[in-house]
């Protein structure tokens, strides 16, 4: 099963412990689920507790005098104004307008901020930033010296509240605490995460992920804590109306088509992509949301029909195990985007009715 | 009962009327993990030896299910369509579907072969 070009993280022999069922990711040996099994690792993040490990996800470091600068040209959010500690999510887009990438820029202070991104993208990535900074800016991928685990489920901040001092727990949502004394090392927590839930997610130095690992699952012992792996990871975004790159955005999909207008700022000076966005308005295709109202499940990569009109392709489709519904996503062309329609998706030969409503499947409530 | 086994983990029930039921076995119900959805045929379809008739879906992926029989489908478990984790409950009571005129059959293995085939995949 072990193949040598995979990567691991340092939670590996963790994840074995654990009885994780590993499998290929991005380049990874990570976690896909564990003895609980997808179904019970989602529910529960949504009514307990669930840990996952994030390790994988590449971080970036942007410093110097001009590095919100450069993030203003680089994102299509605006990181003007933002004050130490805060979080902000955005697009990268490249001169076409699709997404190289979609992160979370950190801003430790005014000229020290932190880029958090996909795996699958990491590499990619960093060469884009580095072939068009400019000015008196550094970059760096510091993924191999950063272990990551999200901690998310209504129980987070009291198992986490067991290891940490309440001042190292960020107060608002999208925040981060720097330097934060756990378990015998220092480590960066922010409440952020990717299931729809609350919840933080821990820097850590690569190697202590281990100990902080064990740690928190001891903490959360009495709080139905488990481990989760990458398939509830991808349930829950789903469930919860997240984006995943690869699915609801790749390089040709612009991020008004992604229904993610609110994370660009057209009123910005020039950034990468804006005039593409800009001609690109309105939109030809957008994203919506598909819940099956026949038997069936909706996968990706599936043909949408309005009667016998081909109107758009699934980007992502599950069953979704808290709501307990086969939901998808979809590019549909612009003009047939309406909630409330009815179609068919040509399910492996067989059209399964479902309806378009808005791509978020849960909120917490 | 003696069931029987193909390499793709579906078993296989001979009756005494002469018709057979066919199921997944507990090594396959646990590979794919809670089963959240079953495509049955219907009765009066025919099946094909070695050929998918039935798909389970798992939270994650869709898995066809092999015939090891060729012959007429008498009889669907509808109890599974509403209850798929059934299956995952008790594979060797939820049988998929009953088969009649049966014309073929796959290679099988006995239950102590496959336990053995099944040891050498944990590897």
């Amino acid at each position: 099963m072990a193949d040598e070009t995979l990567k691991r993280t340092s939670l590996f022999e963790t994840h074995l412990k654990y009885g994780g069922k590993m499998v290929p990711f991005a380049g990874w040996e990570m976690p896909v689920q564990y003895p609980a099994g997808v179904i019970a690792e989602h529910n529960a993040v949504r009514t307990a507790c669930g840990m996952f490990d994030v390790s994988h996800m590449g971080e970036i470091t942007v410093e110097g005098p001009d590095a919100e600068a450069n993030l203003n040209y680089l994102l299509t959010n605006d990181f003007s104004g933002m004050h130490d500690g805060q979080a902000r999510y955005s697009p990268m887009c490249n001169d076409e307008g699709g997404f190289v990438d979609d992160l979370i820029a950190y801003r430790k202070d005014e000229d020290e901020f932190l880029l958090v991104v996909n795996a699958s993208n990491k590499d990619k990535d960093f060469a884009w930033i580095k072939a068009h900074i400019f000015g008196d800016v550094k970059v760096e991928d510091i993924s191999p010296l950063v272990g990551q685990i999200a901690l998310q489920g209504p129980k987070a901040f009291e198992i986490l509240g067991k290891l940490v001092d309440p001042s190292g727990i960020p107060e608002e949502y999208y925040a981060a605490k720097y330097d934060v004394p756990m378990c015998g090392t220092n480590v960066m927590i922010s409440t952020t995460g990717y299931t729809g839930e609350e919840g933080v997610e821990i820097y850590m130095p690569w190697d202590q992920a281990p100990v902080i690992w064990e740690a928190l699952m001891e903490a959360g012992k009495d709080y139905g804590l488990i481990p989760c792996g990458l398939g509830a990871r991808d349930t829950l975004r789903l469930e919860a109306g997240m984006p995943l790159y690869g699915h609801e955005m790749d390089d040709t999909v612009t991020p008004r088509e992604a229904m993610l207008s609110m994370f660009v700022k057209m009123d910005k000076p020039d950034f990468i992509g804006k005039a593409a966005i800009e001609a690109g308005t309105p939109p030809k295709r957008k994203k919506v949301g598909l819940e099956v109202t026949g038997r069936g499940i909706i996968r990706e990569h599936m043909d949408v029909y309005k009667g016998d009109k081909k109107i758009g392709v699934t980007c992502s489709g599950t069953m979704c195990p808290y709501i307990k519904k086969a939901v998808a996503t979809a590019l549909v062309d612009a003009d047939e985007r309406v909630l409330g329609t009815e179609v068919e998706v040509d399910v492996r030969g067989r059209r399964v009715p479902a309806v378009m409503v808005g791509s978020v499947f849960y909120k917490r409530g | 009962m003696a069931l029987y086994f193909m390499k793709s983990h579906e078993w296989l029930n001979e009756l005494d009327d002469n018709t057979v039921t066919i199921g997944i076995s507990d090594y396959a119900q646990n590979e794919l993990g809670g089963l959240v959805f079953v495509n049955l045929p219907e009765p009066g379809d025919e099946v094909t030896v070695d050929e998918p008739f039935a798909d389970v879906e798992s939270v994650k992926a869709v898995s066809d299910i092999y015939s090891p029989v060729s012959g007429t489908v008498l009889e669907i478990n509808e109890e599974l369509l509403d209850a798929p984790e059934t299956i995952n409950d008790a594979p060797y009571d939820a049988w998929f579907i009953k088969v009649e005129n049966v014309t073929a059959h796959a290679d099988l293995m006995t239950e102590e072969e496959y336990n053995a085939y099944c040891e050498t995949l944990a590897e």
